[in-house]
């Protein structure tokens, strides 16, 4: 063997050790990881089993009973219960009064009770994500760090949305239903501080990655801030915040059928009633009513994000 | 510079025809959209029945509510029809068993003096006279008629009923005057009892106190120590719960992490199944990709109020809610990734005739595994919100406890408390997922780099 040869393979049996130890280590690491992550996961599970009113193996063999009582006796009441249609089985209970939830609106016309109710909480979602969106915008520019100078300004803006994002709904929701005594106009006030601080730090991470060519060359003519941020900002951005608006519609459509659960108006209140009455033709007119919904709703807006944006629309978390 | 000529300008339009010359619903989209949105919300002021809504509105709620959250109030009242004037003090206030505060004064002459802000806001009162004072104005109440007369001008911060006189001193509290009676609410700035509730051996003493007990003070329970009693006094105060809190906020911190690790670990498998580039069969994957569309359209709310119907309520519903939702939405975002791969590293995988687990495990998963893991991070920061408000209809933890203490509307300081539980978790699980989102993009970035340098 050349002295040159044993060089080589001494190299080369250094190096492949060198990868051997790495891999090794690494594969340590990977399993240590999954293991503490399963070990954590399974005391979770105990936890929260534990903590719960009903035990999971008590409670399993009869998962089915509970849903026995949502089968419906005759499975034409779910659309009548759907479109407010009499039912031969109306005895005067509250179960099957559909017709009167009816809600005229001229002559014999009328919507169907679970129709307005949903119209309601799309309605506080679509005016919520609105508040949102407004408000979004100029603090998102305000808290981007290559079109605001003052760094305190940033940072006070950054935190107040922070704290906007991460504030339960749930409190500037009770908090305002004490103030407003209904339900709709304080979960749309909860829902639209929310999104102004959700929306807001989606838009500033856009604002801080815009080409700064044009900026510059407003700047160069002695455009002042708003005309910058105006004619070289905006244009830029515009199609992904309306990307971002648009996911934001779909989920406040779901939050605002859980703020309306817990007392904000809406179908999430007559979906809460009718599952804990064991109403069955009703709960599953609601749960189908609500299902189409958000269905056709999620599917409308990726269509139109998509058609905004491309395929950079689903390319959310990365 | 001279002004263009009409050719130039004639040039320039013609060069730029995009700019100039935009087809219709360019030029007026924004405005329809613009004019869309408007009337919308004209619709929606109407639906919302907004004027009425402002108009039956109490915003001078506000303030009071807003002040609570950070504040107490004692409310002691003081009989005068009986032969001796006695303070007696509501059955469960902050002040224990036999208070003897200091801002209520004995006086030499049998009369009281209750001290609402210092001696420029006060009331001092025998049976027969009051006097108030505040804002510099000292104000005389007569009792003997029968009634609280004010003799002279009535100042703008006393009302005068016909058998009872307010008078309210801002922030620091108001007292109320009948003849038979004087009620005094005296505001405090903070939290009342937050560490040791009335009951507990150690309430009343100082700082120092407590902890000179706690270090080598006699016990207090014969058997116990002083460490281990203050222990538990403090996870059994009465009126702050912090035990029950507590232990409602790791049950929320729980059913996130249980419901968005579930989700992940059932979706996983799915979503190759469901990503048409991997899939063999194109059926399945839409069948799959339904699927996931289906648990994500059943709102986390029909989701929780099933299994709290099932499981009862309390964490278990509350995660297996998550849980649901999430194997729809993660499958979503995991095969929308796979669709996303380059394709070329598979392809020499399974040109030296790796099988397909393997040509996936070294083929597909290095590329997808930050992302997976980056976007499962996100789901979970956004489920740690979210199972807040899924505890109040009855999925379990702090959501639950946080509607209940407001729906009494009377205790906002235990709201606020559990807010600010809330914000503390959010704010550190927002920077532990900001953080390993931050260092997976690099590990992308670097990956992507790599490809694209090796063309």
């Amino acid at each position: 063997m050349t002295f040159a040869a044993t060089i080589r393979s001494d190299a080369v049996r250094q190096a492949a050790d060198a990868w051997r130890r790495q891999t090794s280590l690494r594969r340590f690491y990977t399993a240590l990881g999954i293991g503490s992550l399963l070990v954590a996961m399974c005391t979770a599970m105990w936890f929260a089993d534990e903590a719960n009113a009903g035990h999971f193996f008590d409670r399993l063999p009869h998962i089915l009973d509970f849903l026995s009582w949502l089968v419906p006796k005759d499975w034409n009441d779910v659309w009548r219960a759907l479109f407010d249609i009499a039912s031969p089985h109306d005895k005067g209970s509250q179960e099957f009064n559909f017709p009167l939830g009816r809600v005229y609106l001229w002559g014999g016309f009328y919507l169907p009770e679970y129709f307005e109710l949903m119209l309601t909480t799309l309605n506080v979602a679509l005016v919520s994500t609105f508040i949102g969106f407004v408000f979004a915008v100029p603090f998102s520019f305000i808290a981007a760090r290559n079109l605001t100078p003052s760094p305190v300004l940033r940072l006070v803006v950054k935190r107040f949305m922070e704290l906007l994002r991460a504030f339960p709904e749930i409190v500037i929701a009770g908090l305002f239903a004490a103030i407003l005594s209904t339900g709709p106009v304080a979960a749309i006030i909860a829902i639209g501080l929310h999104s102004i601080g959700a929306l807001g730090k989606l838009f500033y991470e856009i604002n801080e990655n815009i080409d700064m060519r044009a900026e510059e060359g407003l700047r160069a003519v002695g455009a002042n801030w708003f005309e910058r941020v105006r004619f070289a900002g905006l244009p830029q951005v515009l199609p992904n915040f309306m990307s971002y608006t648009l996911l934001r519609i779909e989920i406040n459509v779901r939050i605002s059928t859980i703020i309306g659960a817990v007392g904000g108006g809406g179908i999430g209140e007559e979906l809460k009633l009718s599952i804990s009455r064991g109403f069955g033709a009703k709960t599953l007119a609601l749960v189908l009513l609500l299902f189409t919904t958000i269905f056709l709703v999620d599917q409308f807006s990726a269509w139109l994000r998509r058609k905004l944006v491309g395929e950079q629309a689903f390319m959310m978390g990365a | 510079m001279a002004a263009m000529t009409a050719d130039q300008m004639r040039s320039i339009e013609e060069r730029f025809p995009q700019v100039f010359r935009r087809p219709l619903y360019k030029r007026f989209g924004p405005l329809v959209l613009f004019t869309g949105i408007l009337l919308y919300l004209v619709y929606a002021l109407w639906f919302f029945s907004l004027p009425q809504v402002l108009r039956e509105s109490h915003w001078e709620r506000l303030p009071l509510f807003l002040t609570q959250w950070i504040s107490y109030d004692l409310q002691p009242e003081f009989r005068l029809d009986q032969p001796q004037i006695t303070p007696r003090y509501p059955r469960f206030s902050a002040l224990g068993e036999d208070p003897h505060p200091d801002w209520v004064i004995t006086n030499a002459n049998g009369s009281y003096t209750i001290l609402i802000d210092g001696r420029a806001k006060s009331v001092t009162f025998d049976k027969t006279e009051a006097t108030l004072v505040a804002n510099g104005q000292t104000v005389p109440v007569s009792l003997a008629s029968g009634k609280p007369v004010i003799s002279g001008p009535v100042p703008e911060w006393i009302t005068a009923h016909d058998d009872e006189i307010v008078a309210r001193m801002g922030f620091a509290g108001e007292v109320r005057i009948t003849v038979d009676r004087v009620k005094v609410r005296k505001r405090f700035l903070g939290w009342a009892n937050f560490v040791f509730d009335t009951r507990s051996p150690f309430f009343g003493k100082s700082p120092g106190e407590v902890v000179s007990l706690l270090m080598s003070g006699p016990q207090l329970k014969p058997g116990t120590s002083n460490i281990a009693l203050a222990a538990d006094n403090i996870w059994n105060n009465a009126q702050w719960q912090h035990g029950d809190v507590w232990t409602k906020l790791f049950q929320t911190i729980v059913m996130a992490f249980l419901g968005t690790l579930l989700g992940g670990i059932v979706a996983f498998p799915l979503a190759f199944f469901a990503a048409r580039n991997i899939t063999p069969s194109g059926l399945l994957s839409q069948v799959l990709k339904r699927f996931f569309d289906f648990m994500r359209s059943v709102d986390m709310l029909i989701w929780a109020l099933f299994f709290t119907r099932a499981f009862g309520p309390g964490p278990l519903a509350g995660s297996a809610a998550i849980f649901f939702t999430e194997i729809g939405t993660l499958g979503k975002v995991y095969s929308e990734g796979l669709e996303n791969i380059d394709d070329k590293p598979r392809e020499g995988i399974q040109s030296t005739g790796a099988n397909g687990l393997l040509v996936q495990r070294y083929g597909v998963l290095p590329e997808v595994i930050p992302v997976f893991i980056s976007q499962t991070l996100y789901q979970w920061e956004s489920n740690t919100r979210g199972a807040t408000i899924i505890g109040a209809v009855g999925a379990g933890g702090i959501g639950l406890k946080l509607w209940e203490a407001m729906r009494t509307n009377s205790n906002w300081a235990n709201v606020f408390y559990m807010v600010l539980l809330v914000l503390l978790v959010v704010f550190i699980f927002d920077s532990i997922s900001n953080f390993l989102r931050r260092r997976l993009s690099r590990t992308i970035h670097d990956y992507n780099r790599i490809q694209a340098g090796q063309g």
